[in-house]
């Protein structure tokens, strides 16, 4: 049971939950933005977690249906209508051959996701049906939607109407938004007044935020001199090329800030000064242009503690759909 | 907060990249000797095949791990690294299994010089092409000294990333005599794919089409990255380029390129390659003499 793409928003491309293990050949981790309201999307209707949704940065898509089945809308806050009238996110709705998905406009958050009974059965490449499209494979043809793509769906597991994200398991989207940080790395390239600036400031997200990173606009922090080792490039902020963790902020020339996302470029000569903890990421996902961010450092420990609520909060949403734990 | 900042151990620094990653910075500067601890301690990894451990990136001077801390606790991945690390400084011998090829090389071709032409104004020399520039900047005397320079020793790969299938590589032979170059002054926003760039003290070769900063110096006709695994060298995997590769460049002309590109193009290509073991101290004891060794091995029939 296809999908068709008449419109495709902005960006809309397929993801699941990613493509752990090639990154020492450069392929990037990739997976849905917001893992989150991936999950929520997939539990909605009767998914296992892992099958693949549409994600659309900022615009929806138009979808039509070709048969009937049951559909969720997680993720930033969009009007949802079907054939016009308006339809619920975050609770699962059945739609009708020949029916109409379409989205009004963004009013918080940054991505949605549309999940499908079934998923979006598109070819598992390296373990995943991830697009990667600067690589050119995963997803739909390697690339994101266009208008007139049919997408197949597979054969679903269940999935019902009228499943419910229950309010206090749904996210708040903020323009004000604080990440939590593990500083460390090339951190120590910094002086310590480039350091309190980087914690201190109030950073306000660019247009340049896609799936590889988020660029944020600011103070310029200050490094300390040096003469640069071999081979690591002329510029303070350079350092011999090394691997890029994704959630890493790296400061080309002490500029912007730059936060790699899962699409993340594997490595490279710019010095990484913090990292976004991996609870955090999700809120990344859902920040547009224009957002108010401050860095918030926290210990390795703390992070550990975030990662551990953030598994309860999906082992909470999990029991609210029923699913199996 | 001070345990989330670098810790000094000896000369490696061990710091977390949120709570998934750990970078090990064995050294600040590039050289042979460190590359090849990154590509020990990763290859020891590898092998003990250690549950939770997600990703082993090897890179020039240091080494990106991706983990599962629900998995594996970050203190015991440390110690589980910090071992490994000791076991490849206690070797008593330095050597690698490792395989090295060819890769012909049309330098002075049309595309990378059109692309050149069009980004001139982030360049740091508006006359000539990079070629010219490279020869100028490594004081050769001609753009033929800087290819004969170029494709005449070879260059390990000292770490694959950025994006897909893209090598680093590091050219095998004394620090004075290894080719420097600037990056643009602004990067371009096209770079033909399979184009041969160098910045800093590596080369590359760009895997996709895009963004770049590196010198542009020629193209090669042989796929790096074949998603479709067209290929038989990409039997296995889409990515043909390891870390720890030695690799040969080889200049050829417009018809030997365009006959090479006929053979990818029919799928017949084959690269030339040999199996060889890379011995460090052997090498770092005699340059020249084990780079003519190792071109023996590639060329024996």
């Amino acid at each position: 049971m296809p999908v068709e793409i008449l419109e495709p928003g902005l960006a809309s491309s397929i993801q699941d939950r990613g493509r752990p293990g090639y990154y020492n050949v450069g392929i990037p981790p990739s997976g849905a933005a917001d893992l989150r309201a991936a999950a929520a999307a997939n539990l909605l209707v009767g998914n296992p977690l892992d099958a693949a949704v549409i994600e659309s940065p900022y615009m929806g898509p138009v979808l039509r249906f070709d048969e009937p089945t049951v559909v969720a809308v997680t993720g930033a806050d969009m009007p949802v209508m079907l054939n016009g009238e308006p339809a619920p996110q975050w609770e699962s709705f059945a739609v009708a051959a020949g029916d109409q998905l379409t989205f009004g406009f963004l009013r918080a958050g940054a991505r949605i996701y549309i999940a499908v009974a079934g998923g979006f059965d598109v070819p598992v490449v390296l373990g995943s049906r991830s697009t990667y499209a600067l690589g050119g494979f995963g997803g739909f043809q390697g690339r994101n939607l266009k208008k007139g793509d049919v997408v197949p769906v597979g054969r679903p597991s269940g999935g019902v109407p009228g499943q419910v994200v229950p309010e206090t398991l749904r996210p708040v989207y903020s323009r004000d938004v604080e990440l939590r940080v593990v500083l460390g790395l090339y951190d120590y390239r910094l002086t310590d007044a480039g350091r309190s600036c980087l914690l201190e400031s109030e950073w306000t997200l660019t247009p340049v935020a896609d799936r590889t990173g988020f660029r944020y606009s600011g103070p310029v922090l200050e490094w300390e001199e040096r003469v640069q080792p071999f081979g690591a490039g002329s510029d303070p902020s350079n350092i011999v090329d090394a691997g890029y963790p994704v959630g890493s902020i790296q400061v080309p020339g002490g500029v912007e800030p730059i936060i790699l996302h899962r699409d993340a470029v594997s490595g490279g000569g710019y010095a990484m000064v913090a990292s976004v903890i991996s609870a955090d990421l999700n809120l990344v996902a859902q920040c547009s242009p224009g957002t108010r961010t401050r860095f918030v450092a926290v210990t390795l420990d703390e992070a550990l503690r975030a990662r551990a609520d953030s598994a309860d909060r999906e082992l909470k949403l999990r029991q609210a759909l029923g699913a199996a734990t | 907060m001070t345990q989330n900042i670098a810790r000094r151990t000896g000369q490696s620094r061990y710091s977390w990249g949120g709570d998934e990653h750990l970078v090990v910075q064995f050294a600040e500067a590039m050289s042979l000797e460190v590359n090849f601890t990154a590509m020990a301690v990763s290859k020891i990894l590898s092998e003990d095949r250690i549950p939770g451990i997600v990703d082993i990136c090897p890179a020039n001077a240091s080494l990106l791990i991706r983990f599962d801390p629900d998995v594996v606790p970050p203190a015991e991945l440390e110690a589980t690294v910090r071992a490994a690390e000791e076991k490849v400084a206690g070797s008593p011998s330095r050597s690698v299994e490792t395989r090295i090829f060819e890769v012909p090389v049309w330098y002075d071709d049309p595309f990378t010089n059109e692309t050149g032409a069009r980004f001139r104004d982030r360049h740091q020399r508006p006359e000539g092409n990079d070629l010219e520039f490279a020869a100028v900047e490594n004081d050769l005397d001609s753009v033929q000294a800087f290819i004969d320079a170029h494709s005449g020793s070879p260059w390990i790969t000292s770490m694959v990333g950025f994006v897909a299938g893209l090598p680093f590589l590091f050219q095998m032979v004394p620090q004075e005599r290894q080719l420097e170059l600037p990056k643009y002054l602004r990067p371009r926003t096209d770079t033909p794919a399979l184009t041969v760039g160098h910045g800093g003290c590596f080369a590359c070769i760009y895997s996709v089409r895009g963004a770049g900063g590196y010198q542009m110096f020629g193209v090669t006709p042989v796929p790096i990255f074949d998603p479709e695994q067209r290929l038989a060298d990409f039997s296995e995997f889409m990515i043909f380029f390891r870390p720890g590769d030695i690799v040969k460049f080889r200049a050829v002309d417009q018809a030997e390129y365009e006959a090479i590109r006929a053979e990818v193009e029919a799928g017949t290509y084959r690269y030339r390659q040999r199996p060889v073991t890379f011995d460090l101290d052997r090498f770092l004891a005699d340059p020249d003499g084990y780079n003519t060794e190792l071109l023996e091995a590639l060329y024996a029939s």
